[in-house]
């Protein structure tokens, strides 16, 4: 069992999102320990890039501040080194593809496995253009995790037989933020992931409340959030800690409550 | 690897939410490429609606004044709201009609491919949304006006530089949050795949007429052929036809704003590495972390920090070449030609008329020059007179 899958293993997991190195790194890397202890089952981590294409106006600019504020790809590995002694929870990057290819694809994938990232999420690298990374992350051992999206229809056959890690499905149409509701039909999505592979599901994009959270992970494996927390830190800056955490303790009470689906 | 490479430039990287919506671009453009009617109809609307074939002016003045080879200017500045980007958008926005779309959405730098696209959306009854990063809003303002008066709305992006990079990232994240109903009009060879190529075969018009008419005219080849580059449809339609024709010297000029060495610029085969950014894997102007650098042009068509595909497999052949033009040096074009030939050029296009400057004494008078102005210059009048420090009132 990858590392990543455990995330799943007692019950419904939730999968909380922060920007690397927003507001600061120091703080960065507080809010991730500190979403662990308020219950956490893995932590994406989003590589800061000045282009995030995928990302809405709440991560683009945590995006901008964590470049503002001196984050690099190397200070990132640098933090994820400094949790590995303090966390065993499965640590996942989301990152564009151009950080990683600068970097070299070989390099970086070796700093993951030292640093102890278990996966990436690489919103701007479709199936068709994995192979670009994935002998790599074979190589080093680090799950190369797909994106499913509404409008990905038959394509899901072909990307969940080769998933690895876990799948990610995307739930709404358009860019990361918080959303009033969502209408897609995650449930078929979900099946279809089922039908052809054992990787578990977790349901992000636009979720923020607690019932929105239980909706998703009573569909699917788990319920990840990103804008919402974002937001948070964006309102508290280094205050956030706090309030992060307790945001994290009640969506995770909510996901945990959920059955199978 | 995907489909759409130039070499090993070029595919296909986007988010997962566009890959079917592409997909579905490619085969319709698969097969409309070959559909009779589709050649036909197109074809139709550029000799009648854009005006061409454009024309292929012997400028005898330039010629006489430079003392070399003979200059000829390919007129895509006479075509239909004033530059190449027609060519293009007519094939574009035809295609999105045979597709079933009822909208379309393009970026835009100076504004050029923005009036192109919001005019065939006027044409062909689409609804139409065009992006423009705030800071081209201001130096480009007239054309924002133009553009609505076409019925397009227009956003200013404030996002990250504010100029023609995050226009395109926007127009993408607008094409992610509605894409059944939508086709994005990208404006240049470049993109995931197929807007390289389709691009560039909307485009390749331009040196098809140029041969053409050249060939009457001369009853020869050229030996160089001038084009500025910012993303590089341009220059790829003025070459594309003479690329298996290996004693034609194809020069693109990019934009090198303050000058090469300043970081000032927007020289991306001169100072870029290769990455994978808006769609494509190619060069970009970056730093080592791979974040993508803000750049400068007074041109707002070439302040792009990336290029075509196929331009960096030219370049990497050595089919082609690539020269840096300074703000200064192209303003100075522009006012040359202005003067010499009654010709105002795009800004941009005025990169291509400098370098032509240098290369012409060189060649002999038994050579000849195609030049593309690929613009006319009026949008770029108040800027020019704001670099030269003369007030108007606009």
């Amino acid at each position: 069992m990858s590392k990543i899958a455990r995330a799943f293993r007692d019950g419904k997991a939730f999968i909380p999102f922060v920007t690397g190195g927003y507001p600061d790194l120091e703080t960065s890397e507080k809010l991730i320990l500190a979403m662990v202890d308020a219950g956490a089952d893995m932590i994406e981590i989003g590589v800061p890039f000045s282009d995030p294409i995928a990302e809405g106006p709440v991560i683009q600019e945590a995006n901008e501040q964590a470049l503002a504020a001196g984050c690099t790809t190397d200070r990132l590995f640098d933090m994820v080194e400094r949790l590995r002694e303090k966390t065993e929870v499965p640590l996942v990057f989301l990152t564009y593809i151009n950080p990683v290819y600068a970097y070299g694809k070989e390099r970086f994938m070796e700093r993951c496995r030292r640093a102890g990232i278990d996966g990436l999420l690489v919103p701007d690298l479709p199936f068709e253009e994995k192979g670009e990374i994935a002998p790599a992350c074979a190589q080093y051992g680090i799950d190369l995790i797909p994106l499913i999206t509404p409008t990905s229809r038959e394509r899901i056959l072909r990307i969940a037989a080769e998933a690895q890690g876990f799948v990610y499905c995307v739930s709404s149409l358009g860019v990361t933020g918080v959303r009033k509701e969502i209408r897609t039909d995650v449930c078929t999505m979900v099946s279809m992931v089922r039908s052809v592979s054992d990787a578990p599901v977790a349901v992000g994009f636009g979720i923020s409340t607690t019932e929105q959270a239980a909706d998703m992970a009573d569909l699917s494996d788990g319920a990840i959030v990103g804008s919402a927390i974002v937001k948070l830190i964006a309102e508290h800056g280094r205050e956030s800690i706090g309030p992060v955490a307790e945001y994290v303790k009640k969506m995770k009470a909510a996901v945990r409550k959920q059955e199978n689906c | 690897m995907s489909k759409g490479r130039f070499g090993q430039y070029g595919g296909q990287y986007i988010p997962e939410t566009l890959m079917n919506a592409v997909q579905e671009v490619e085969e319709a453009y698969e097969r409309c490429k070959n559909d009779p009617e589709f050649v036909k109809e197109l074809d139709e609307l550029y000799r009648n609606y854009a005006g061409r074939p454009s024309m292929l002016y012997y400028a005898e003045k330039m010629t006489g004044d430079l003392g070399g080879a003979k200059i000829y200017l390919k007129r895509e500045d006479l075509n239909h709201t004033g530059s190449h980007k027609i060519n293009n958008v007519l094939g574009q926005v035809l295609l999105a009609k045979k597709m079933g779309k009822t909208r379309v959405i393009a970026e835009t730098g100076a504004g050029q491919h923005g009036v192109a696209t919001a005019t065939a959306a006027a044409l062909m009854d689409m609804e139409c949304e065009i992006f423009m990063g705030k800071e081209d809003t201001e130096r480009q303002a007239l054309n924002v006006y133009r553009m609505e008066l076409l019925g397009a709305k227009v956003h200013a992006v404030t996002s990250g530089t504010m100029t023609l990079k995050d226009a395109v990232n926007e127009a993408m994240r607008e094409w992610t949050r509605r894409v059944d109903d939508t086709l994005y009009v990208l404006g240049s060879v470049m993109g995931p795949h197929p807007f390289p190529t389709m691009v560039r075969d909307f485009q390749k018009i331009i040196s098809r007429e140029i041969k053409e008419q050249l060939m009457e005219r001369e009853g020869r080849l050229p030996d160089a052929v001038v084009a500025c580059v910012g993303g590089g449809s341009n220059a790829m339609g003025a070459f594309y036809e003479f690329i298996p024709e290996k004693s034609v010297r194809l020069i693109g000029c990019e934009a090198a704003g303050l000058g090469v060495d300043n970081p000032k610029n927007a020289a991306t085969v001169a100072n870029g590495s290769e990455g994978i950014f808006h769609g494509m894997k190619s060069l970009f102007c970056q730093d080592e972390y791979g974040q993508i650098a803000p750049v400068y042009s007074i041109s707002a068509g070439l302040d792009y920090p990336g290029v075509g595909p196929e331009h960096v497999m030219l370049h990497d052949t050595g089919r082609a070449e690539y020269v840096p033009v300074t703000d200064e040096e192209a303003v100075s074009a522009f006012e040359y030609l202005s003067r010499i030939e009654g010709i105002i050029p795009a800004i941009e296009s005025a990169h291509a008329v400098a370098y032509a400057r240098k290369l012409a004494p060189q060649m002999g008078a038994d050579q000849i020059l195609v030049i593309n102005i690929s613009g006319r210059g009026d949008k770029d009048v108040a800027a020019i007179a704001r670099y030269r420090g003369v007030k108007i009132y606009e």
